[in-house]
């Protein structure tokens, strides 16, 4: 705390962004409980790839409502474009390739509508 | 050989100006990570996107698209409602004690396989629902989305509806009148595979 | 505001050190890709309430650079180092002489 303001939006802006705080350190802890405990790959993508990423977004909120400066709220936004973009390739990217070299049980999926087999994936185009 | 180095250089002038929103988009990045306004940052940031945009060329997106501000306002709205109640359902399906849920692999047949609202369909589903896409196919637009927990999601056909909904969502607020109109009178028809 | 500092710095480490845990035990290099991605946000979380704390910008461009790599990271596994294996295995199957380390297709097919 560097500087003492005692007005009404600044005490809110801190009680916001402690909320936000605490939120999204929880989101984040959440996410590694899941990616330890879920038992396969799609289940520990799914932990890293929502929580986490609201949860960042949240600590990051409450970082931009405690510094307040415009240059910095900017730079913060991009890396929250940043990360809404790249979560989802990522999470796709590893849960296909998951698929494609056969680390997924296909069995525990029920139903699993993609009769899936490894050894004939379908040729890549991305 | 002066007339085939013009061409050369009319085409690569030609594919910079077809780029013009990566070239836009760029230059907003460098703005923003700058932090402000001002012209040395918006000239530096467009003479860097125009180096990007020549050194790494890409394929141009064939689809058009629009934005329609009410309906992408309508989507950003839900989306951040979702994004939040779906991170708060995993997280605590990730804390509570017991097993993890039965989890699914479910397919669904989109009504538009244009590259860009498929992208975009599958983005926002994997961020926001249970949902995580795991293969696309371009040609027919087939999702097939790993589904965390299958039971609460109202199973299949559950999914399958909330990710025609989520298209819908995003056609309304990106595709042109066109496509639109196209994909409205599919409505009637199956949508399944 | 040093309880909710204190608070949330403890819940990211405790994040940070579950991350180490499913990296250490895989089992698959995606599952590792996974763990350093959580960690790598964990360690973004980290310096921003270090941040959120003193009120100092100078640390957010190394959040911007993070949240950036940290994708290319597994990105890469998820193209490359997952791909291997399997493919090596079935080709030995197929062939005993084959060597190994070639990747069976192109990969930048279509431009």
């Amino acid at each position: 705390m560097t500087e003492v303001d005692p007005g009404f939006w600044t005490t809110l802006a801190d009680v916001v962004a402690g909320v936000s705080l605490l939120a999204g350190a929880f989101l984040t802890l959440a996410a590694a409980v899941g990616a330890v405990r879920f038992d396969s790959l799609l289940g520990r993508m799914h932990a890293v790839t929502k929580p986490q990423v609201l949860g960042l977004i949240l600590l990051l909120l409450g970082l931009a409502l405690r510094v307040r400066s415009w240059s910095a709220v900017t730079m913060l936004a991009l890396v929250v474009v940043f990360q809404l973009a790249t979560a989802p390739v990522a999470a796709h990217l590893v849960s296909r390739a998951g698929f494609r070299t056969g680390k997924i049980d296909e069995d525990a999926l029920v139903p699993n509508e993609m009769e899936h087999d490894a050894a004939a994936a379908p040729p890549d185009r991305d | 050989m002066n007339d085939s180095a013009e061409t050369t250089l009319r085409a690569r002038a030609g594919r910079v100006a077809a780029q013009w929103p990566a070239l836009a988009g760029l230059t907003v990045v460098w703005v923003l990570l700058w932090g402000d306004l001002s012209w040395a940052n918006v000239l530096g940031g467009l003479a860097l996107g125009v180096l990007v945009v020549v050194a790494l060329p890409l394929p141009p997106i064939p689809s058009r698209w629009t934005i329609r501000p009410g309906p992408a306002l309508g989507l950003l709205g839900r989306f951040v409602v979702d994004l939040v109640v779906a991170s708060f359902n995993v997280a605590w399906i990730a804390i509570r004690p017991g097993p993890a849920p039965q989890a699914a692999v479910v397919q669904v047949r989109l009504r538009n396989p244009e590259d860009v609202f498929l992208t975009t369909t599958a983005v926002l589903s994997t961020l926001v629902p249970g949902t995580l896409v795991v293969e696309t196919e371009r040609d027919t637009g087939l999702l097939s989305v790993h589904v965390l927990d299958i039971d609460s999601s109202g199973g299949p056909d559950g999914v399958r509806d909330y990710l025609l909904d989520l298209e819908d969502r995003v056609l309304r607020s990106f595709a042109p009148r066109d496509v639109l109109d196209r994909c409205r009178a599919q409505d009637g028809t199956e949508a399944h595979p | 505001m040093i309880v909710v500092v204190v608070l949330a710095a403890v819940m990211v480490a405790a994040a940070a050190l579950l991350a180490l845990v499913r990296l250490e035990r895989g089992p698959s290099m995606l599952d590792r890709a996974l763990g350093l991605e959580l960690l790598a946000a964990a360690l973004v979380g980290v310096v921003a309430i270090e941040a959120a704390w003193t009120r100092r910008t100078e640390t957010i461009p190394i959040l911007v650079a993070m949240s950036l790599v940290g994708f290319v990271g597994s990105v890469a596994i998820a193209r490359f180092a997952a791909r291997e294996p399997s493919a090596v295995r079935r080709r030995a199957a197929d062939d005993p002489d084959s060597v190994p380390g070639e990747a069976p297709e192109a990969e930048e097919g279509d431009r």
